[in-house]
């Protein structure tokens, strides 16, 4: 293909020895919209930074010859000088996390009108009136106001885009598109996709998006290349790819989204509920400002009026954004956090005296988001999973202990065979999926008949989330636990949940039955969930 | 995969052997206090064993009159005096001398210049101004620094990580009342404080380390406070919270572990600083007691006796190798225990 906009030929990064992309070979052609997937560790992000030369510590070797303002050349040959022409101007990158890739010290107008100055070579007037144009182009309402504002007066969603306007400045050629969406909340995903698509359109700019959401590959682009282990297992229009998928690891990665398998309706027989709230409120005290903070707090209230309940067998499934209070709810049902408002467990109720609160604790567990901070580095496989046993069954002895333990691990999928010494390892030995496992494992040695998970799988990869998905199901098929989840993810939901909370600044905005609520959404932001994730 | 699995502590340890400077100098220095250690052994004005008619002594374990050897008076013996070594010469008796025949408060009575006297084969690194080896008082005055530096730590790291511990875990108005009191203690002037003091007490080792241990522990405790804060809003600690843990369980089994990164980088840092407070008090004649052999002391009078270049230099010597091997070892330990190394 001698007229592709970029044409890659046997790239191959290497960190330290250790060949982290082998052998890659791929074209885009001008305006094309390209989609690079696989799970984390597959060498995606290294790919797009190689091709900047973004990666001072890589050994990167092969060609890419693109064909920038200045004719052909090839990026992984040209000298620094030469190829600062080319960044910012012909090929332009917006990163993961919007926070982190803008400069916090200056507005966001002063650093899109810096790219204007130096590529463009506009002066200052022109490149702010440049700058307020691209910012309105984006979608920020009153852009006149926000290029005077800094990166944390922003939110999420709009930093995103000024991160955009500031990548299109210079109406690159190519876009470079590292996890776009993945740190935004799920309502701004398609918001933000469809700015991209518009944008695209009008400027007919080539894009690689790297991304590990199928969803948005399929919605966004017209070709896809799968990566694994830093080697193409297959390239092609995304319809194709998805219809007819060749490779396994491609057909894996399509049969990823979780799959409903759960006893329903369960066995409901009046039994009471494990879980019982009623007006439950929580409230974090927050300093005011002024003279007034040095007198009072003020509270913010992160949850309030919440009533719900989940019966042996039962998932409740809560959903709503960063910051919706769904967290916070779930620490409150644990008893870690100081709340008014009626909450029983099992009926009993959570006291200040945490050696009355052991009972109760034995009866709720929780699963935590983080499979990195979930676990003390400090401690073997044996220690962690074990503790439990330490306070809730002390009279047993040390082989029954570990008997115990290595049921529990074996429960999870883990076993001796697949991990020699599995015992004495610790976490730094295992993946995200398996760490997931090791805390469930910790859960369930205490036998408890509730735990609250809390984003499970949203660290996870997706084929791994699928796994991890269905050791819970299966988990709560045999020993007819109740779960209070707390995700995200629409499609989680779906799979798990009996009954749904729907929460949005701390209230719950709606609740029902899975089916019926995800079917019907009554309310209009669940709408736009339900939307989103379709 | 290897079976063998290691804890972070072991793979930080790997990490610090394979940096050649630091694990050097740590096998260094231990050689050295090691060494010291047998300061008795090795530099020494009674003889480790001694024969004489028939008969063995140890006298530097038991004092010996010189009446036993053939003097005249009851009096322990000057094992240095011509005539009771011309005694040890003759046939059948026997002495052995340590390396170095000079205990640190011998004085050389029979040096052939004045004092202080330069090297020479009879005194290393020559005299001092009262005429005592300086070879000798170097060697224990390195091992009076040592001590003193490993209990000032010692001291100042407990109290640091009890209190940061405290400040940490339970924040909140603990967390600010402690912050308050380390704030005002911190601004004591120190250096009066110590002066005062050893004006008002008779000057010892002992008033010293708790002097110095009053203020030596608010640094670390802001570090471990710090860590205590990180690390008790992860995860894993409210995971045991909500496995019913008591607080003392969370913190002993937990937090702990976690939050002595900061402690192990500094105790290197911590030792020299230690070392060069003695010094320097004692350079000032605000440290230990007189006749005490310290590396601050002999500074003083190196630059009493500034034509006498065998002391100050010497004395220099010893500090500044001793300082340097703790440095290179703090910063192989820091390495070792970089996290974004670890992550590795």
């Amino acid at each position: 293909m001698s007229d592709a906009l970029l044409d890659v030929r046997n790239l191959r990064v290497a960190f330290g020895g250790k060949e982290v992309v082998r052998s890659l070979d791929f074209q885009i052609a001008p305006g094309e919209k390209v989609a690079l997937v696989g799970e984390s560790g597959s060498g995606k992000t290294v790919t797009a930074l190689s091709l900047l030369r973004l990666l001072p510590e890589a050994a990167v070797s092969g060609t890419a010859r693109f064909a920038g303002s200045d004719g052909q050349a090839d990026l992984l040959s040209l000298s620094e000088r030469e190829l600062r022409g080319v960044r910012g101007r012909d090929i332009a990158m917006i990163f993961q996390e919007p926070m982190t890739a803008l400069n916090p010290l200056f507005t966001i107008g002063d650093q899109i009108v810096e790219v204007l100055q130096l590529k463009m070579g506009l002066d200052r007037a022109a490149a702010l009136a440049r700058a307020i144009q691209l910012l309105s182009d984006t979608g920020i309402p009153q852009p006149e106001e926000r290029v005077k504002s800094f990166p944390h007066q922003l939110s999420g969603g709009q930093r995103q885009r000024a991160m955009i306007a500031m990548a299109l400045a210079c109406q690159p050629r190519l876009l470079l598109a590292d996890e776009p969406t993945t740190a935004l909340d799920v309502a701004l995903r398609g918001q933000i996709l469809d700015l991209l698509d518009g944008l695209q359109r009008k400027h007919g700019m080539a894009v690689l998006m790297i991304t590990h959401d199928l969803n948005l590959v399929r919605r966004f682009a017209g070709r896809v290349i799968v990566m694994e282990n830093g080697r193409i297992v297959e390239q092609g229009p995304v319809a194709d790819v998805f219809a007819r998928p060749q490779h396994p690891y491609t057909r894996s990665l399509i049969d990823s989204r979780p799959v409903r398998d759960v006893q329903e309706p369960p066995r409901h027989g009046g039994a009471p509920a494990l879980l019982q709230a009623r007006g439950l409120r929580v409230g974090y005290p927050v300093p005011l400002p002024g003279l007034r903070g040095w007198f009072r707090r003020g509270e913010f209230v992160a949850v309030q009026g919440a009533d719900f309940s989940i019966p042996p067998g039962h998932t409740l499934g809560v959903i709503g954004e960063s910051g919706s209070g769904k967290s916070t709810l779930a620490l409150a049902a644990l008893g870690l956090l100081p709340f008014t408002g009626e909450l029983q467990v099992d009926g009993g109720n959570w006291s200040r005296d945490q050696v009355r609160n052991k009972a109760l604790r034995q009866v709720v567990q929780v699963v935590f988001q983080d499979p990195f901070s979930s676990l003390s580095p400090r401690l073997t496989v044996e220690e962690i999973v074990g503790e439990g046993l330490t306070i809730h069954a002390p009279t047993l002895s040390k082989e029954e202990q570990k008997a115990k333990v290595e049921r529990a691990l074996e429960e999870v999928g883990l076993t001796e065979v697949q991990f020699p010494g599995l015992l004495q390892r610790y976490p730094h030995e295992f993946s995200g999926g398996q760490r997931q496992r090791l805390a469930i494992a910790r859960a369930l040695i205490v036998e408890p008949r509730l735990i609250v998970l809390d984003e499970p799988t949203s660290a996870l990869d997706v084929t791994i989330q699928k796994q991890v998905l269905q050791l819970l199901q299966r988990l709560q098929r045999e020993r007819s636990l109740s779960y209070l989840l707390i995700t995200h993810d629409v499609d989680v939901i779906r799979a798990m949940a009996h009954e749904v909370l729907v929460m949005k600044g701390g209230d719950i905005v709606e609740s029902g039955p899975v089916a019926a609520l995800l079917d019907a959404p009554a309310h209009p932001y669940t709408r736009t969930l339900v939307q989103a994730a379709a | 995969m290897s079976t063998v699995s290691l804890s972070p502590s072991q793979r930080a340890w790997l990490r610090f052997k394979r940096n050649r400077l630091g694990y050097w100098s740590l096998l260094l220095f231990c050689t050295l206090f090691v060494l010291s250690l047998g300061a008795e052994l090795i530099s020494n004005d009674k003889p480790l064993v001694a024969r004489h008619h028939g008969q063995w002594y140890v006298p530097i374990l038991h004092n010996v009159p010189e009446t036993v050897f053939g003097g005249d008076f009851q009096t322990p013996t000057d094992y240095l005096d011509p005539f009771i070594q011309q005694q040890f010469a003759k046939e059948g008796n026997f002495a052995l001398y340590p390396p170095n025949p000079y205990h640190h408060s011998t004085i050389n009575y029979f040096a052939k210049e004045p004092n202080p006297s330069g090297p020479s084969a009879d005194n290393w690194l020559g005299t001092d101004d009262r005429g005592r080896d300086v070879a000798a008082r170097l060697l224990y005055g390195f091992r009076i620094s040592v001590l003193f530096a490993l209990a000032l730590t010692f001291i100042g790291v407990l109290l640091g990580v009890l209190t940061g511990a405290l400040q940490g875990y339970f924040g909140g108005k603990t967390d600010l009342w402690f912050q308050r009191f380390i704030e005002i203690w911190g601004s004591m002037p120190e250096l009066y404080l110590l002066i005062i003091f050893s004006a008002m007490f008779d000057p010892s080792i002992a008033l010293l380390l708790i002097l110095l241990s009053l203020f030596g522990w608010m640094g670390l405790s802001d570090y471990v406070r710090a860590e205590f804060l990180r690390n008790r809003q992860l995860d894993y600690v409210r995971a045991a919270r909500a496995m019913g843990l008591s607080n003392g369980q969370i913190i002993w089994r937990h937090i702990l572990p976690n939050s002595l990164t900061p402690v192990v980088t500094f105790l290197p840092f911590r030792m020299s600083a230690a070392i060069l407070a003695l010094t320097s008090l004692d350079f000032l004649g605000l440290g230990v007691p007189p006749g005490t052999p310290s590396l601050g002391e002999l500074l003083a009078q190196g630059k009493n006796n500034i034509d006498a270049w065998w002391i100050s230099l010497s004395t220099f010597g010893v500090l500044v190798v001793t300082l340097l091997l703790l440095t290179f070892m703090g910063d192989a330990l820091r390495d070792a225990l970089d996290p974004r190394k670890a992550e590795k």
